[in-house]
């Protein structure tokens, strides 16, 4: 009895300690996003309250310094190379995925697992310096510095590439092998395996795959800073220079003072939540799939 | 799992009410304390110093040799602007402010040190064979006039005009020398810092920029393909602005009260002007002066 009751104190006990220190982790994490957020509202509450909001969109360019603070060709251009990396990369990456899954000879699948999370650890400032002393003069050639939207977005597209490829690769190989195994009894070929089965199988994974690659393109500031050009105004062309709203911040942050240092701060804001937009739909769209 | 979520709602919404004082209580900066003279053997007391964030590097360099020389002295250096350096060291919030330009006439009752000089250098790719630019051609180019090289004698290339971001310090002193304002300029290349620019530059056949003459020396010095231009038949280089014959430059100042009763202050002060501390102004990029 005594022996039973011990035990039974100590796993209760054992049980107490782990959910409070879980409870408490969780707490912190909770803790951080809210005074990150409470802080950007702090600090952007002067710009909103000083400017109305329609400037930000009506105001005749950005030259904070001389009070216009049109917002719109910076939040274009984010849009844009965003847009624009995960329509390169969302298709590659899937198709790595299914290339490593489906088709490469387990040896090969293994390297070439290894080589997609060595791309994805390369530092994007040592990506962005690429891009500026090899990319962009290979696209000078088509006239301009070679800095623009084009170099931005394949930079981009090839930073979140890894994002993709691994979180579709994690998703594929968690389809149940009965499934894989029932195709090829019913005389499947592989490609109709994996685009018939495997990828409607693991929909929600691939997607939220793509949904933090997407948020991961939005937050990116150092790579894109070296190779966009950072003239902020709306594009032309594809061989037109533009500014993140990111890459804004980076460039005058330093030198920002009063309502100048403020609408940076809303930008920011502008930009954590859109990434909660994203999360939220990425949340919904797994839910949905869940319960389907 | 929803049963525990609505239990610690209350636990949650003391969290939030928590993080929201916390982050503003965290906005109140303790006021800096006052130097003074401490024993006979050494200066001690504390200096803070606020200001330009083009002379801040600089300062807190010097700064970490002056606390090493004297173990007993605390300087605290933070950046914010020449204003605000200006401003803080007339309301006597700080001990000495740093700014990147030469003290207004009605910022009376200071007293402007000059410790570096500081030049900005017109830089183009080395295959460019443009050799000299008179300044309404140099205008012409930033304000979009001339759009191809042949215009001005080089080679059949267009221009690209490389500009640093708004308030950069390197900006302002373009902008002043040239008298134009920011909107003026069209740029098909923004860069952040002078190292930005220079790769850009190196990269660009058909690229003109401006950045800082040290850094440009120094970049020169290890093989990037860049050039500095002359201007006003004035080469642009560091012994040109130490001598002050090299136009576009200016001074970096450390102001102070004109009363100062503080040695430690002085002290400081001197010790930056003084021979000492020329290997760290040129590891800075900036150009060591003599008085």
């Amino acid at each position: 009895m005594t022996s039973l009751s011990r035990n039974t104190l100590y796993r209760l006990t054992i049980n107490f300690f782990l959910n409070l220190t879980t409870r408490c982790s969780a707490l912190v994490a909770c803790a951080v996003v809210c005074v990150i957020l409470l802080f950007l509202l702090r600090e952007s509450l002067p710009a909103l309250s000083d400017i109305s909001l329609a400037r930000f969109a009506t105001d005749s360019s950005w030259y904070p310094l001389s009070n216009q603070f049109n917002l719109i060709p910076m939040l274009t251009a984010t849009l844009l190379t965003t847009v624009g990396a995960i329509l390169l990369a969302g298709p590659l990456g899937l198709a790595s995925a299914i290339f490593s899954t489906f088709y490469a000879p387990r040896p090969i699948a293994i390297l070439y697992q290894r080589l997609v999370e060595l791309l994805a650890g390369i530092p994007s400032v040592v990506l962005g310096l690429w891009g500026l002393v090899v990319l962009a003069p290979i696209l000078a050639r088509f006239g301009g510095s070679g800095q623009n939207l084009l170099t931005a977005t394949l930079v981009l597209a090839i930073m979140i590439l890894p994002t993709v490829a691994l979180g579709s690769y994690v998703a594929l190989r968690a389809v149940p092998g009965s499934l894989i195994t029932g195709g090829a009894a019913l005389g499947m070929n592989r490609w109709a395996i994996a685009r018939k089965i495997a990828v409607p199988a693991a929909k929600s994974g691939i997607k939220t795959s793509m949904m933090l690659a997407i948020s991961r393109a939005i937050g990116e500031t150092m790579a894109v800073l070296m190779v966009a050009g950072n003239v902020a105004e709306l594009p032309k062309s594809l061989f037109a220079p533009v500014r993140t709203t990111t890459a804004n911040i980076v460039l005058e942050m330093g030198y920002a003072s009063s309502s100048h240092r403020s609408v940076l701060f809303l930008t920011g804001l502008i930009l954590l939540s859109s990434v909660v937009v994203i999360v939220f739909i990425s949340e919904v769209v797994t839910r949905r799939n869940d319960d389907a | 799992m929803k049963e525990s979520v609505v239990k610690n709602f209350p636990v949650l919404v003391l969290l939030f009410v928590a993080c929201g004082l916390f982050t503003v209580s965290g906005c109140n900066q303790s006021l800096p304390g006052h130097a003074h003279n401490g024993s006979e053997n050494g200066l001690s007391g504390k200096l803070t110093i606020t200001g330009s964030s083009t002379v801040a590097p600089l300062v807190g360099e010097i700064a970490k040799r002056f606390e090493e020389n004297n173990p007993a002295v605390r300087v605290d250096v933070q950046s914010g602007g020449s204003g605000k350096g200006i401003a803080d060291a007339r309301q006597r919030i700080v001990n000495i402010g740093m700014a990147s330009r030469d003290l207004k006439p009605d910022e009376d009752g200071l007293i402007a040190h000059r410790i570096a000089a500081d030049g900005v250098g017109l830089i183009v790719n080395q295959s460019n064979q443009v050799n000299e630019l008179t300044e309404s051609q140099v205008v012409g180019l930033y304000t979009g006039r001339y759009k191809n090289w042949k215009e001005l004698g080089g080679a059949d290339l267009p221009v690209i005009v490389v500009h640093k971001a708004e308030g950069r310090a390197t900006l302002e002193v373009f902008l002043k020398h040239f008298r134009l304002t920011n909107p003026q300029v069209k740029a098909d290349v923004i860069v952040g810092d002078n190292e930005h620019g220079v790769k850009t530059v190196a990269n660009t056949k058909g690229a003109i920029g401006y950045v800082s003459i040290g850094t440009a020396e120094a970049d020169i010095e290890i093989g990037h393909p860049i050039r500095l231009l002359p201007l006003r038949g004035v080469a642009a280089s560091s012994e040109n602005v130490a001598n002050g014959s090299y136009p576009m430059s200016r001074f970096l100042n450390l102001v102070m009260p004109s009363q100062s009763d503080s040695d430690l202050e002085r002290e400081f002060v001197n010790y930056c002007q003084s021979e000492d501390v020329h290997d760290i102004v040129v590891t800075q990029y900036f150009v060591p002066i003599d008085d």
